[in-house]
């Protein structure tokens, strides 16, 4: 494969890049509006609050990633640190 | 056709391959290799439910062949992931790997056909034995070592499943695996435990867990395959059989749902992350199986069933990076869509399906497991499977593709893996895709319970997109905010740490204080000894020095006898 080639690779391309995100972006706010238009079934109380599950969903993996992010300070060695 | 060969216990057809693929090489060898799964199913097909070959053996009856709908369940699924491990390991000319790993599919399907618990502990047994060949295979220094200690686990789990069966079967009577329960008294009680843990080290629960994160990823490409299929599906089964309903194992499954993904969030080696997912997934099926209902039953085996598929996807995939890169850590890798988009692709398909998005086969089977959780009014155990669910999304939909084949060009130029291995991982995915699109007539057609289900309505789909979009949404997010974790090469402590340094770092101490202590005696010992001879020989006149030596031996003789004789003569008057 030729330098040329490997350069006109689509995800290269910081503009097709921000296009696919800009989809993304679309379909999330499409999902939320969809809350308010769909009728859900409810099976639990806290389901009453609107786009429950992309908040929840939205907090929860910030939560995880800086927790886990804390817990590198304590549990992250180097990684022979078995083998010395 | 099939009726009319003799009828074979459901795990013969697999050895039969395993003894082929010791004795046979090249092509004959592959033929029979493929052929053995295929045969097995097909004579599994032929069984009907039932007890085989029953015996009596010292007073109680063992039931080494026990057909039911929960065992069949397995017996397919078994079959199925030998087949694809078969087909992904053809390419592989090591001997010793295709023995190990068709005699220990064999050893699962033993295990999740046995009638009684004495037959049930020889597989658990063979299951750790051949297993461990797996991981040895890789030929390094740390596969040996994660070998070893991945033995030492997998025998203690069987021993205290010998001790326990024998307890129960001699205080019930009965040898029969069936429901076994934590509520008993007294001795019963104590054996019904130890089953429990025994159960519980080979299902990796929290802090028994490390066997599966040390070893696995240590294993060579084509046997983390089998390994990631059978160990903890047949603990699964054995949960589900014999402690269904315990509500212990709610909190249990919760935890192990929830805190691998933290440690999946910052390991490097890829292949670890999806150890620790493996993990996180199993964990819904305890709490299914703790919760207890047939719909939660129903959703914690149907889960196994897809998680066998789906996780083995992304472990072949994974694999294929590593057989062709010799690379595994996020931190080295990237890029590699370029020269592997196919593989892209199947490992873009086992991350949608582990991450549940619906028409891919995670979403049919956990949003089962979590109605039944809602449904029995588990609330915070719902709101904790929910975020498992998100987090899995997160490590294992997003991080696993994104690292491997995306990300920074890592600048690897390679080709796509062997056929074999490219046409396994099709195989899998192509299962993925059809049970999550038609679920009633692939995975719920086998299911044991009697409970109807229906997981494709509005509700469903609507909030299953919302929270994986938004999960997706966090990654993106942090990512442009640089706040996401980058791969390091690091070693992440865990509770390994306690066996590997905490205890090594004060019982060699204490080993080396005992072993100077002996040393120590022994040379007091030593020079008490050669005092007392000092102290007796004369060394210049080469002779003892008491009374007797310096006598000719007559003389001594002669002295002893009037010893005697006068001994005598007191004795005679007394």
């Amino acid at each position: 494969m030729s330098k040329q080639q490997e350069k006109s690779d689509f995800f290269d391309k910081p503009e097709n890049i921000s296009k696919i995100l800009k989809v993304f972006y679309g379909v999330c706010i499409l999902l939320v509006a969809a809350d308010f238009i769909v009728h859900r079934h409810i099976y639990h109380s806290w389901e009453n609050i609107p786009a429950f599950y992309a908040v929840y969903g939205f907090i929860g993996c910030v939560m995880l990633v800086i927790v886990a992010k804390a817990m590198r300070k304590v549990l992250m060695k180097e990684e022979d640190y078995y083998d010395k | 056709m099939i009726s009319s060969l003799p009828m074979l216990p459901p795990f013969l057809p697999l050895l039969i391959g395993s003894i082929a693929a010791l004795v046979l090489r090249g092509h004959l060898r592959s033929a029979i290799m493929l052929l053995a799964p295929i045969w097995g199913a097909l004579q599994l097909a032929g069984l009907e439910p039932g007890i085989y070959w029953a015996m009596d053996f010292m007073g109680y009856q063992l039931e080494p062949v026990r057909v039911d709908k929960l065992s069949m369940m397995f017996g397919y699924l078994f079959h199925l992931a030998a087949f694809i491990a078969v087909v992904y390991a053809l390419h592989v000319k090591d001997t010793l790997q295709h023995v190990a790993g068709l005699s220990y599919a064999a050893s699962a399907l033993g295990a999740v056909f046995a009638g009684d618990l004495l037959t049930l502990f020889v597989f658990w047994e063979i299951l750790a034995l051949t297993s461990v060949f797996l991981i040895w295979a890789r030929r390094t220094d740390r596969a040996y070592g994660a070998g070893m200690r991945y033995i030492i686990m997998k025998v203690l789990s069987g021993v205290l499943l010998l001790a326990g069966a024998i307890i129960f079967i001699k205080y019930t009577g009965s040898a029969r695996f069936t429901e076994i329960g934590l509520e008993h008294d007294g001795a019963l009680s104590l054996g019904a435990w130890l089953i429990f843990l025994a159960f519980g080290i080979k299902c990796a629960f929290p802090f028994l867990h490390n066997w599966l994160t040390d070893a696995y990823p240590e294993a060579t490409p084509t046997g983390t395959i089998f390994l990631a299929s059978f160990t903890t599906k047949v603990a699964v089964y054995a949960l589900a059989r014999g402690f269904p309903g315990t509500e212990l194992l709610v909190w249990i499954g919760v935890t192990m749902a929830c805190f691998p993904i933290f440690y999946a969030v910052i390991e490097n080696d890829l292949r670890r992350v999806l150890a620790y997912s493996l993990i996180n997934q199993v964990g819904f099926m305890v709490v299914g199986i703790g919760i207890g209902t047939s719909l939660a039953l129903n959703g914690a085996v149907a889960h196994a069933f897809n998680d066998v598929i789906f996780k083995g996807l992304l472990m072949m995939t994974m694999g294929a990076v590593l057989h062709m890169t010799g690379r595994i850590n996020g931190s080295e890798l990237g890029g590699l869509y370029k020269s592997m988009p196919k593989t892209t692709i199947l490992c873009i398909i086992g991350a949608a399906s582990i991450s549940a998005f619906p028409l891919f086969s995670g979403f049919v089977s956990k949003s089962m497991i979590m109605s039944a959780a809602v449904a029995q009014g588990y609330d915070v155990v719902w709101l904790l499977l929910l975020f498992a669910a998100a987090g899995v999304f997160h490590h294992a939909g997003i991080k696993i593709p994104y690292f491997a084949f995306f990300a920074h060009d890592a600048g690897i130029r390679t080709t796509e893996p062997p056929k074999n291995m490219l046409l396994a991982m099709a195989i899998a995915a192509g299962l993925c895709i059809a049970i999550g699109t038609f679920p009633a007539q692939t995975v719920y057609a086998l299911l044991p319970w009697e409970a109807t289900y229906q997981p494709y309505d509005i509700t469903h789909v609507l909030t299953q997109l919302q929270l994986l979009f938004f999960s997706a949404l966090a990654f993106v997010w942090l990512n442009m905010k640089n706040l996401y974790p980058p791969e390091l090469p690091s070693t992440n402590l865990d509770a390994d740490w306690l066996y590997r340094k905490l205890a090594p770092s004060f019982i060699v101490p204490i080993y080396c204080a005992i072993v100077d202590a002996k040393d120590k005696v022994a040379k007091l010992v030593h020079q008490m000894l050669s005092k007392a001879i000092n102290r007796s020989y004369d060394r210049e006149k080469d002779q003892p020095k008491g009374y007797f030596a310096q006598l000719w031996p007559t003389e001594t003789m002669v002295a002893w006898v009037a010893v005697l004789l006068t001994g005598i003569l007191l004795l005679y008057y007394i």
